[in-house]
């Protein structure tokens, strides 16, 4: 029976970016090519936008798409030799058996017969996404790309790049994907640890870049930061027995809690100091100590113990009440999982904050020399502070002009030029 | 997938047998295992880069023949393995087992260009 136009596209627009992820993910996993993947899932759609209002909108939209894009792939690789030879290696021949010519349409058999199954292979996409093989930039646009679903326009729009070259990088990073044979399959067990650290770097970078942009004119990026914990959720959900993917989890909740007490009226920044706890979304601070709590249960890494300092900070009344303490004691142990100089700074602030300002600014300054702290801007923010809490005030001007020379967003230089104004 | 192991030296490490470097034994064991499993399509090692002689061309174009390896770069290959293997990730497992690895070298993938 025939359907209105708008019944197709709200169809469609109900195989949601998830449903496309977990469609591209299963076709990249059992074709080993992100390209052809891709092309065939637009073809899938672009059919469905044709057929359906003549044909009626299938029961399992999902099913149908993935069957449909999958047949597609099929005509594609038995036309193709190379591609042929690929799949042969992959052990997949029978698939190339064409179908008999009777059964026109075998994703309306599919449809039909309501066989829903479309494996989760999103945690393959994932490492693949994010493989050693691939540059770091890379690995972040890839999973922004083809994990998150957006388009190469919003990862560019995402990363303060320029679209074309942002395309440009896609493009390369998945040739590369080809040409090096980087594998839609999951690690084998001993390599699975060490290779499910980048998967959760990637994830913890974007979520940081949407925290505080590191150019710009505003400080945080909302979609950002929402996109890295929608993926990290994923992953959690797909890892449910990774306690570092948890603790991910837990950090980015916890953070984000503070979100709607970290910039004024204005979008300018404002410091955990002098931030209304009670604006702190209780929600999401309940979320994250659970999950911070469960994770440092299970074990202890990074993210566990970067999960367990936020969770200090969220459970202080204030500022003041702080337990800088066990703050210092934690950024000691993240010192001996992580070592490095931004890692050493979270520890001398807290260490300062315990034992009094000027202990603070003695080992702030054992930094300074630090190459990577020269040019960081939250370094010289910190040295400012803490020696405006000393009196020092030409000093603490000095560091805040230090840090406005620095990169960072346009909200954070209206923030340091108005604390400096009133010093 | 065909990828090239390229086993990497430097002309400051130690070389293969001496102290502080991978021993000899190291290298045929693993030469025996990485054959067993029935990988290698083909292999060798090569001589040290100072019994090499390079061919190139001088600012006229003309080709020059000078003794020793190109003296500009301090890495050489010491030998390779062409393995045919189903993706980068066991490639890379081979690499890691290598003793050309080790400390003092380094292995490099290069996937075998198929023209």
């Amino acid at each position: 029976m025939p359907e209105p136009r708008w019944a197709t596209r709200r169809a469609l627009s109900a195989v949601d970016r998830d449903a496309r992820t977990r469609i591209l993910a299963a076709l990249a996993r059992r074709f080993g090519d992100l390209d052809l993947a891709e092309d065939v899932l637009q073809d899938a759609l672009a059919q469905a936008l044709q057929t359906w209002p003549e044909r009626g909108i299938p029961d399992t939209p999902e099913a149908w798409l993935m069957t449909t894009a999958k047949r597609k792939a099929l005509d594609i690789v038995r036309r193709e030799s190379v591609l042929a030879q690929k799949l042969a290696r992959l052990r997949i021949e029978d698939e190339l058996t064409p179908v008999s010519s009777s059964l026109a349409d075998p994703a309306d058999r599919v449809a039909r017969d309501g066989e829903v199954s479309i494996p989760d292979d999103r945690l393959e996409l994932f490492f693949a996404c994010a493989h050693p093989a691939l540059g770091l930039d890379d690995r972040i646009a890839l999973t922004l790309r083809f994990v998150a679903g957006l388009s190469s326009a919003e990862v560019a729009h995402a990363l303060l790049v320029p679209v074309p070259t942002m395309q440009q990088r896609i493009v390369r990073a998945k040739a590369r994907i080809r040409t090096m044979g980087v594998p839609f399959r999951l690690p084998n067990e001993t390599e699975f640890q060490a290779r499910l650290a980048p998967v959760q770097r990637v994830l913890y970078l974007l979520f940081a870049e949407g925290y505080t942009r590191s150019a710009g004119s505003i400080h945080v990026r909302d979609d950002l930061t929402s996109e890295a914990i929608r993926l990290t959720t994923v992953l959690h959900a797909l890892l449910p027995d990774s306690s570092e993917t948890k603790a991910l989890l837990a950090l980015m909740l916890l953070t984000e809690a503070r979100r709607p007490a970290r910039t004024d009226s204005e979008e300018r920044p404002i410091p955990l100091a002098n931030q209304d706890r009670a604006l702190w979304d209780h929600e999401l601070l309940a979320a994250g100590l659970a999950h911070a709590e469960s994770a440092a249960a299970r074990g202890i890494g990074t993210y566990t113990i970067q999960a367990s300092i936020a969770a200090v900070h969220s459970e202080a009344e204030s500022f003041a009440d702080t337990d800088w303490d066990q703050i210092s004691v934690l950024y000691g142990l993240l010192e001996q999982h992580e070592p490095g100089p931004v890692v050493r700074m979270g520890k001398a602030i807290a260490r300062g904050r315990a034992r009094g300002a000027s202990e603070g600014l003695r080992l702030l300054d054992e930094l300074a020399d630090e190459p990577a702290l020269v040019r960081y801007r939250p370094f010289h923010i910190a040295r400012a502070v803490t020696l405006e809490e000393l009196g020092r005030s030409a000093e603490a001007m000095a560091a805040y002009r230090r840090a406005l020379e620095l990169p960072g967003n346009a909200a954070e230089d209206a923030f340091i030029l108005s604390t400096i104004g009133e010093l | 997938m065909k990828y090239a192991l390229l086993l990497m030296g430097h002309i400051d490490d130690p070389a293969c047998g001496e102290e502080g470097g991978a021993s000899p034994e190291e290298f045929f064991a693993f030469d025996k295992e990485i054959t067993d499993a029935g990988v290698v399509v083909s292999s060798f090692a090569l001589e040290d880069p100072e019994h090499g002689v390079t061919v190139s061309s001088d600012e006229s174009g003309e080709r020059v023949t000078s003794s020793g390896p190109y003296a500009e770069v301090n890495e050489f290959v010491g030998g390779t393995y062409i393995i045919e293997v189903a993706n980068i990730d066991e490639a890379i497992e081979w690499a890691k087992k290598s003793p050309g690895s080790e400390p003092g070298g380094h292995v490099e993938v290069r996937p075998v260009a198929p023209y």
